[in-house]
């Protein structure tokens, strides 16, 4: 019993944080559109314009529903449904800090620790696609239709290329969990005792990183690759259609995806919650806080990553999109996978 | 079970979060908000031009073709899972045999490449 209430605390706490991040990485990436573009941004709701996501979610609810007549009713507000399910499940198998003593009995920061975390994960990145085609098709319109079709396809292209990947990482861990990933982090780099904690496999797998990063911003359809909602060609995308909050849901969709792959990118390439000096602090508290605020300064710095670049590359036409992903991306990962196991068997 | 469990709450506090949101607002607009319609406004939007037939329609095979390779890869690539969480044990004699699977897998993706099956441009 103790177990079941301990698990549903951390259960409506990740879930409440998701929500949260996804919220404030709407008002940071208009923020940090305005810098970049020397403008001020919201400014006028709160100081900074921190209550500007509680205005727009407000502003959300009190829209027109609208359905137009042609669309099947039912899938049509299923879609955004099933696109905010899959996003929000993501996070049960990230292990947010180390395990810590309280109350008697050690607390696990990882609400699931099946053995196949990480399947389990890109498991639920490719129902994912269910949510943009199930809306799309729904909404019987030409330019919503275009955009799930080209959504689903470069999905499930880039999904390969970072499955490669994944098997590289899973070579030198031996473990599908992403709590052994995570542990097997947090030895000394290259055995260098002074570097304690910074074991990380961006170090060893650096051209493993980069191919997940552009898989990444692939698979949650965020420039240079978001064609499946370029403004000029296809209005809104898969939700031109959609209004009040299924459109919230697709747009939250999208910034939980945003929080969990920089999330995955930050466990499995940048040691996950462990940093260097981390074998100094005594009190496994005060561990354990560090652990997640230095984990959550990874995530935030990747998402800011994830707008950075958005801002800076132009879009990708379609053909390009899927010669970089099919005809570069792949061979570069299986070479990586080959070259990984031939060093592991040398040494 | 200590694992499945969990994850069963979350499954059951999503799902019931995402109900609860969408049917919510659906109905609460229906009573609380303006509801207006025509037949203009009903229509799916369309550069704001007169409809010129529905989305049923047919598109770009590239598309469904692209859809039917990943099937085929994405299995082959299912298969290195249970050899890449194993591959330390099975030391050289696994490596090589990996070699031989992976050099199978490169042939079809040269041929698909070659058949010109993920050439997009018009030539």
């Amino acid at each position: 019993m103790d177990f079941i209430i301990e698990k549903s605390v951390l259960i409506v706490s990740v879930f409440g944080i998701t929500l949260v991040m996804a919220m404030y990485s709407t008002w940071l990436e208009r923020k940090f559109a305005a810098f970049l573009q020397d403008r001020l941004g919201p400014n006028r709701a709160g100081i900074f314009g921190l209550l500007q996501p509680f205005a727009d979610a407000g502003k959300m609810f009190f829209k027109e529903e609208f359905i137009p007549n042609h669309s099947e009713k039912f899938l049509f507000i299923a879609g955004p449904g099933i696109a905010m399910f899959t996003a929000c499940m993501t996070s049960a198998v990230i292990p947010w800090g180390p395990d810590f003593e309280a109350f008697g009995r050690t607390i696990s920061l990882q609400i699931s620790d099946i053995n196949i975390g990480i399947l389990y994960i890109m498991g639920f990145l490719s129902l994912g696609v269910y949510g943009i085609m199930i809306g799309g098709w729904a909404s019987n319109n030409k330019y919503s239709l275009f955009s799930a079709i080209r959504a689903s396809s470069q999905m499930i292209s880039y999904e390969l290329a970072m499955g490669i990947i994944i098997i590289t990482i899973v070579m030198m861990t031996g473990s599908l969990s992403l709590r052994n990933i995570v542990q097997e982090q947090s030895g000394a780099l290259y055995n260098i005792t002074a570097l304690k904690g910074l074991n990380w496999n961006i170090f060893y797998q650096p051209l493993a990183f980069i191919i997940f990063m552009t898989c990444a911003l692939a698979e949650c359809n965020r420039a240079p690759f978001d064609l499946a909602e370029c403004e000029t060609e296809l209005i809104g995308g898969y939700h031109t259609e959609y209004s009040s909050m299924k459109l919230g849901f697709y747009l939250f969709a999208e910034y939980i995806n945003m929080f969990i792959s920089s999330t995955v990118i930050a466990t499995i390439f940048f040691g996950g919650y462990n940093f260097p000096g981390m074998q100094l602090i005594e009190n496994s508290a005060l561990l354990t806080v560090m652990c997640v605020a230095v984990l959550f300064l990874k995530i935030i710095f990747f998402i800011m990553l994830f707008m950075w670049i958005r801002w800076t590359l132009p879009r990708f036409r379609y053909d390009q999109l899927m010669h970089l992903g099919w005809k570069s991306l792949i061979p570069l990962a299986i070479i990586n996978m080959l070259i990984t196991g031939a060093v592991i068997l040398a040494t | 079970m200590n694992q499945i469990a969990p994850l069963i709450i979350q499954a059951g506090l999503v799902l019931g979060f995402v109900v609860v949101t969408l049917f919510g607002t659906f109905f609460l607009s229906k009573i609380f908000g303006t509801s207006r319609h025509s037949k203009v406004k009903d229509e799916n939007f369309e550069c704001g031009i007169e409809n010129q037939g529905d989305a049923r329609f047919p598109v770009s095979v590239k598309y469904f073709l692209v859809a039917i390779l990943f099937v085929l890869f994405d299995v082959e690539v299912i298969f290195f899972y249970p050899y890449a969480v194993n591959f330390k044990e099975m030391g050289v004699e696994g490596f090589l045999a990996l070699l031989m699977f992976v050099s199978l897998f490169l042939t079809g993706f040269y041929y698909v490449i070659k058949k010109g099956a993920l050439d997009w441009s018009n030539k």
